[in-house]
């Protein structure tokens, strides 16, 4: 295995709402090697952003809390750190990225003040060096005219450039850790591939481990090694890519990975019958009141008494795929039934 | 062939760009330019294209929601481009729209029952009894329960709202439904309920389908014909089987690299097309693609190429093929 440069153990953050205890992430651990992509996917109220924040110790407070487990960056556990530690580490070894990326730059600063900023506070450097650093960044990104565009404001540039000017600030000061959260979901088909692209580039060169959080499990298959499936706050499936998706072992992953229309998989299949999509029954509980034992069994067609009763195990259920399933021997056979 | 039930041609809408205190025109937004096709009987036309490109004008305009600038709409043989508001009343009948976004798209201070309730009046079915008797029926049609129609939107998740949504536009019985993104703002395993109970309605009631989306798999999945829009025009135009096994346009080519396959087995070198879309407010003059196009030669940059049939059913309009 190659050097480590995160460990999350049993993470739990929580939000008091008005409707009680939200176990937003409930006991979700990993690590991730330099230079390797690790997915989380799942659904909306999954966890997947959640975790991401805490990561980066921006969980608001209150409502949300941090209350258990560890994340390990070289050495330090950054859930113990203080504010002005955690600042040192935020944005300068451990960096991320957003969905809309207009909403989280700056509008009345231009773009190139904005990155220098990053390197100016955490490397220190002088104004002079930080623009240049910075315009050789927007060019890595691939920014055309690079010194022309760090002049220039975030609204002045499109969706696609504001996206690399994001990537370009979070890697200015070359983090270990680059946190992607859903960084293409705004951003039309051709200019997702770009962005993508960027990002796996910058990987393979500054050895930056990705973590990468997105619903779109075309985009998991394509750039990551690894994956983790969350369903409701906590891990239910975890291992390399190739594996998860030749032989998924939870209902639910399987339920997913059957539900999306893939292009080109119908084209031979004239009949009616075989052109229905798999439906997941049912939708996602609400975190504020989830059923006691494992929290996909209201959704389960294999759903047995011990599934509503007992939370099952993450264990490995064959080699390099861990699941959280009573019945992980079950979800194949039934599928090919 | 027998008569479409849609029939578009040579659809325009343009939209005025106005600026400083006398909002004077100064400049033309080409939504749509000159866009025709057809859509028969139990029949989905897939209209996909990256955003700004149109597609919504083009559904909204075809249902005489946004006025056309040029062109005609026959629905059913007849042409309804010029019709008056009250002419114009039979015919709303016949065509209804799914929006994308479940929340916004549903009173939140109204019962679902009489979101649903709603065209029926509208259309002149006055008695209670008799409504609320067809309400519940397409409750039970669509997967929801009739205990449910008294409950309000916010009260249902995103997917039993979209099918509340898709209630409402079956109530008047229609020919046509303009679906624009209707599963964009839902959770996958969602998704795919969506999905199947727009494709199981079609079949049980022949209804006709304009699908705009983005989504290049899901038009694969639901359509029979596909066409391809990039900045106001139909860049191609086939069967779906055609059109995703042997593009023609160097767009339609590119919009299929992009897709990520789910599929680490397959994982392709990708041919990523450069740039950014052009603003449709100054488009590129000959074919509005040349500039992001592998393929671009002199008369691209000046001519515009016309959509033509280059094989039986397979229109693209490019240059070079």
């Amino acid at each position: 295995m190659t050097e480590r440069v995160l460990e999350v153990d049993e993470l739990q953050t929580v939000f008091y709402t008005r409707a009680g205890l939200v176990k937003a992430v409930d006991g979700v651990s990993f690590s991730l090697s330099r230079g390797e992509t690790l997915a989380i996917v799942g659904e909306s109220g999954c966890g997947k952003s959640v975790t991401a924040l805490s990561l980066m110790r921006l969980i608001a407070d209150p409502p949300g809390r941090i209350v258990g487990g560890s994340v390990r960056l070289a050495g330090a556990d950054l859930v113990k750190l203080d504010e002005a530690a955690m600042r040192k580490i935020r944005g300068n070894r451990i960096a991320m990225i957003f969905q809309e990326p207009m909403t989280s730059l700056n509008p009345v600063m231009t773009i190139g003040r904005q990155i220098s900023e990053a390197l100016i506070l955490h490397q220190e450097m002088s104004r002079n060096a930080a623009l240049e650093r910075t315009i050789r960044m927007l060019d890595v990104v691939g920014i055309p005219e690079p010194e022309q565009r760090a002049k220039e404001f975030p609204h002045q540039l499109s969706g696609g450039m504001r996206q690399r000017a994001m990537i370009a600030m979070a890697l200015a000061c070359n983090p270990e850790v680059l946190i992607a959260d859903e960084p293409t979901s705004a951003l039309d088909v051709t200019i997702q591939a770009q962005i993508l692209e960027v990002i796996a580039k910058l990987r393979r060169e500054f050895g930056t481990a990705v973590i990468l959080i997105t619903h779109d499990l075309g985009i998991v298959a394509e750039t990551a090694e690894r994956v983790i499936v969350m369903y409701a706050g906590r891990k239910v499936e975890e291992g390399s890519v190739v594996r998860v998706f030749a032989d998924p072992q939870h209902p639910y992953t399987r339920g997913l990975i059957n539900s999306i229309p893939r292009l080109g998989l119908i084209r031979n299949r004239a009949d009616e019958s075989s052109r229905r999509l798999q439906e997941i029954p049912g939708m996602v509980p609400a975190l504020s009141n989830l059923p006691p034992g494992c929290t996909f069994a209201p959704r389960c067609t294999l759903a047995s008494e011990i599934c509503r009763r007992e939370v099952p195990p993450f264990e490995e259920k064959i080699p390099g795929v861990f699941a959280a399933c009573w019945h992980a021997g079950k979800v194949a056979a039934v599928a090919n039934a | 062939m027998p008569e479409p039930v849609l029939e578009v041609t040579g659809l325009k809408k343009h939209f005025p760009v106005k600026k400083g205190i006398l909002r004077r025109t100064v400049g033309q937004v080409l939504a749509v330019d000159g866009v025709s096709f057809a859509i028969g009987a139990g029949e989905t036309l897939g209209l996909v294209g990256e955003s700004g490109c149109g597609k919504t004008t083009v559904g909204r305009t075809v249902l005489r929601l946004i006025e056309p600038t040029a062109g005609t709409i026959r629905l059913e043989g007849q042409d309804i481009t010029r019709l008056g508001k009250s002419e114009m009343r039979p015919h709303r009948r016949q065509m209804q729209i799914i929006f994308q976004d479940p929340f916004s798209s549903l009173n939140p201070r109204m019962r679902a029952g009489d979101i649903v309730a709603e065209p029926l009046k509208v259309h002149g079915e006055s008695n209670r009894e008799v409504r609320r008797e067809r309400v519940a029926a397409l409750f039970d049609r669509v997967g929801l329960r009739a205990a449910q129609m008294d409950a309000f939107p916010h009260q249902f998740s995103g997917g039993q709202r979209q099918r509340i949504g898709v209630a409402r536009a079956l109530a008047l019985n229609p020919r046509l439904i303009v679906a624009d993104e209707p599963v964009s703002a839902l959770d996958v395993s969602i998704q795919a309920q969506v999905i199947n109970l727009l494709m199981d309605l079609q079949r049980d009631l022949r209804l006709s389908y304009l699908f705009i989306s983005h989504n290049l798999a899901v038009v694969e999945h639901i359509s029979h014909r596909v066409a391809v829009m990039y900045l106001g025009r139909l860049v191609e135009y086939a069967d779906k089987t055609t059109l995703f096994t042997r593009p023609l346009h160097p767009y339609t080519e590119a919009l299929l690299a992009a897709v990520p396959v789910p599929d680490p087995a397959t994982r392709r070198e990708k041919i990523v097309v450069q740039g950014d879309v052009p603003s449709p407010l100054r488009p590129p003059p000959g074919c509005h693609f040349h500039t992001r196009c592998l393929y671009a030669e002199a008369r691209c940059r000046t001519e515009v190429p016309a959509l033509r049939e280059i094989e039986p059913g397979h229109f693209a309009a490019c240059h070079l093929r």
